[in-house]
């Protein structure tokens, strides 16, 4: 564990988490800790659960058992497993982006960076009535939503494509466009469903920089699930890894990287550690039936 | 179908043609044949069939000559078959034709021909790719939504100037009234299925509400007009919320289905409360609206009230009436149409538009969706009572049968039709489904089939609807900035993929 040091505070806390679908246990008490302002990157194979994760801090999925602490750094605290999911952004100020990127294709890259900002333009637009009433202080508001988009527009290099429409954008600047409306919302905890999938080895270059940029500039946690190890074991200060739904390792990158458990579970066993004896006695069975059923078809 | 430079026309393959064109004949005398030749009448003995042959006769002949002469265009002889498809639509407006049909099917077939004999010529080629038919219509809609900025306020000040000119009568302002309120409910239902996503079936439920508000409450209570308006829309925001809360956790075709279903008891409850509605008989008697509640459209008033005409020392006329609920549908239809441009461009729009495009972005972005798709669904189903009450005091008698299915269906094909999200196109729209069938009134028997062929071959050719084209509502570098070129014109007016996205999840 990395929290020795007084400096980090923890951010999101998560405690025994296990979520079950039916019969099928896709997390099953999962514990770790990601701190304020830095970079915890979940790794771990396919179908090891880590999304199903991402949905339970993010909303969409309530835990079938655990805890979900978010701290910020002001003291409040949100138990997030309690919450509906809109308001965990909303008000536990958690945003994410998806796998499969979700923009609203539609609307020009403004718009989609406005939208992100709904919350506090609703309230100034005192629920549409002083917009409609065209308001001053409604529309300082929104000259103010318009600077910060245009800042993140600019810290993902979108700026010039701010009035085209997000859905002719190219994949890569979707995938920041992306990340760009999740810091609208300002976060205090950015996650992100594997940002640096299909992007080439320059654009996941750029990806690495822009998230250390908010790691460090804006003193955002980062919750990363990412395949890309390149991008994981550069810029990640804590790594937890994932295998089957549970927790096989966490540390920081390097001790990850040389972690038995976690070579395991990328690279398998050596073939004879691999099968129980149970089943190595069973194999010449196996394959005699195996002989005895050709015969018979033959 | 291959390209062909028009420098080269290739020899006609006559026996290939002829096949094609015998072919396409027959298909069209299997069509033809149930539904034109074939004719249910009431006789005093019960019902009977009639024929007409020589009309299926015709329109046979007429698809064989069309066919033909759409393979001479793909054979390279374009400008042949532009000359006789002319000649055919001219026939068609000139000549005294045996049926009313024939005449139609000569005057729109010659002139589909002739539309593609003419894009032949200037192309060279014979045929469109879809991609790019999607395109030029993309680059009209653009120009279209880009004209009306200044379309819109001329077409505002034609409509407002329409009723002092000899040219209404009593007819055209009824047909303008009619179009109006069609349009009025097709910028309201807008705001559901257009800017929310949300594919509501059951419209015609909160006009009912809106109509039987202000029936009930002058029936019982001896309201006002004035007074009811209000109230009607209040009570059909209510019902809007009311159905809301249960079903807006739906999605797609599960939505659908229970808004079409809501419409359906809001009706069958009209029929059958016959204590409180009067059920099928419906209500009669519903007052007229007065001049703000100031005088009123008759000609001799009672006792201690004033006339309309006395008031403005006016000759008495039926028609100011008339011209009064014309102006007074015009402005409330404006009010929608306002409403909606000015909501565009507020969070409460900006997030609609959003939850159209992909719901579950919205909720991680912190938006509360029940609330966005209940403000939407609350404020559609007010103007839909405003136009209901309208309609009520406008016909003087409403029952249950004005407002069914169909109602809801003809709203949500203008919308659709329009395209998605587009004020202009609903305006257009209606123009084609409520303008034409009333321009049309001889052919009777045919304006159900024209209106089915009509949106099937909308459906084809251009699924997102007529202008459906979606303009940004925020720029950062203004209308002619860098960026707006290609990219903000090419939008995807996500209309259509917003409901079809809806039935994917």
């Amino acid at each position: 564990m990395t929290d020795l040091s007084m400096t980090k505070t923890p951010l999101l806390t998560v405690e025994h988490l296990t979520m079950r679908f039916g019969g099928l246990v896709a997390n099953s008490d999962v514990s770790f800790v990601a701190n304020n302002a830095e970079i915890t990157a979940i790794i771990g194979p396919n179908g090891a659960g880590k999304t199903t994760l991402f949905n339970c801090i993010t909303g969409f999925y309530t835990p079938t058992v655990g805890r979900l602490t978010l701290r910020h750094p002001d003291g409040k605290e949100f138990l997030l497993e309690r919450m509906p999911g809109y308001r965990i952004s909303q008000k536990a100020s958690v945003a994410r982006t998806f796998q499969n990127i979700r923009l609203f294709g539609g609307m020009s890259v403004l718009e989609n960076l406005v939208v992100a900002q709904h919350n506090k333009l609703i309230r100034a637009s005192g629920f549409s009535i002083a917009g409609l009433l065209g308001l001053p202080s409604y529309r300082k508001a929104e000259s103010e939503a318009i600077d910060l988009a245009k800042y993140w527009l600019d810290r993902v290099r979108l700026l010039d494509f701010a009035d085209w429409s997000a859905g002719n954008l190219p994949y890569g600047a979707q995938r920041r466009l992306e990340i760009a409306r999740a810091m609208c919302t300002e976060p205090v905890l950015l996650c992100l469903d594997e940002p640096a999938a299909g992007l080439n080895p320059r654009e996941s270059a750029e990806l690495a920089e822009l998230l250390t940029f908010i790691r460090d500039d804006h003193k955002t946690g980062v919750l990363l699930i990412e395949h890309d190890m390149s991008v994981v074991m550069r810029i990640s200060d804590h790594v937890v890894v994932l295998d089957y739904g549970r927790k096989i390792s966490d540390g920081d990158p390097a001790f990850v990287k040389n972690d038995p458990a976690v070579i395991r579970a990328y690279l398998g066993e050596d073939e004879d550690a691999e099968l129980p004896a149970e089943v190595a006695n069973d194999l010449p069975e196996v394959a005699q039936n195996d002989v005895k059923r050709a015969e018979e078809g033959a | 179908m291959t390209a062909l430079s028009m420098s080269s026309p290739r020899s006609i393959a006559w026996p290939a043609i002829l096949k094609e064109a015998a072919i396409t004949a027959f298909v069209a005398l299997l069509l033809t044949i149930p539904l034109v030749g074939l004719r249910t009448v009431d006789r005093p003995t019960g019902l009977g069939l009639e024929t007409r042959w020589a009309e299926v006769a015709a329109a046979v002949g007429l698809v064989f000559l069309g066919r033909l002469g759409l393979c001479l265009i793909r054979d390279g002889q374009p400008t042949v078959v532009l000359v006789l498809a002319a000649v055919a639509t001219a026939a068609g407006f000139f000549i005294k034709m045996p049926t009313e049909a024939l005449r139609v099917i000569l005057i729109a077939g010659g002139a589909i021909i002739a539309i593609r004999a003419v894009i032949a010529i200037r192309t060279g080629r014979s045929k469109l790719s879809q991609a790019e038919r999607d395109q030029r219509m993309d680059r009209i809609a653009a120009k279209v939504q880009h004209a009306s900025r200044w379309l819109g306020p001329i077409a505002v000040v034609v409509a407002l100037a329409f009723p002092l000119t000899p040219l209404a009568d009593r007819q055209l302002l009824d047909i303008g009234i009619l179009l109006l309120t069609y349009i009025m409910l097709g910028w309201g239902l807008n705001i559901v299925v257009g800017l929310a996503g949300l594919l509501d079936l059951g419209y015609v439920a909160f006009y009912a509400v809106g109509a039987y508000s202000y029936a009930l409450l002058a029936h019982y209570f001896g309201l006002s007009f004035w007074l009811c308006l209000p109230l009607a829309g209040l009570l059909a925001a209510g019902s809007g919320v009311l159905l809301g809360f249960p079903v807006l956790r739906l999605r797609g075709d599960y939505f659908a289905i229970v808004t079409l279903g809501f419409g359906e008891i809001i009706r069958i409850i009209l029929v059958n409360w016959y204590q409180f509605t009067g059920g099928p008989n419906g209500i009669s008697g519903i007052p007229r609206p007065s001049f703000f509640g100031l005088a009123d459209f008759v000609r001799s008033p009672p006792e201690g009230t004033l006339a309309f005409h006395e008031m403005f020392g006016l000759e008495f006329s039926p028609l100011h009436r008339i011209v009064f609920l014309y102006y007074l549908i015009l402005a409330l239809s404006l009010v929608v149409n306002l409403f909606t441009l000015r909501i565009r461009k507020l969070p409460l729009g900006r997030a609609w538009e959003a939850l159209r495009e992909d719901d579950i972005a919205c909720a991680s972005l912190g938006i509360n969706r029940t609330n966005m798709k209940l403000a939407a669904f609350a404020i559609a189903a007010m103007f839909g009572g405003f136009a209901g009450s309208f309609f009520a005091t406008r016909q003087g008698f409403i029952s249950p049968e004005s407002f069914t299915f169909i109602e809801s269906a003809i709203i949500l094909a203008i919308v659709v039709l329009g395209g998605m999200g587009s004020q202009i196109g609903v305006v257009v729209a209606t123009l084609l489904v409520i303008g034409l069938p009333e321009a049309f009134r001889e052919l009777a028997d045919y304006r159900m089939l024209a209106f089915g062929m009509g949106m099937v071959l909308i459906m084809l050719w251009r699924p997102r609807g007529l202008l459906a084209h979606r303009d940004p509502t925020i720029l950062l570098y203004g209308r002619n900035g860098k960026g707006t070129g290609g990219a903000a014109a090419g939008t995807a007016a996500a209309g259509g993929q917003g409901i079809a996205g809806g039935r994917a999840k």
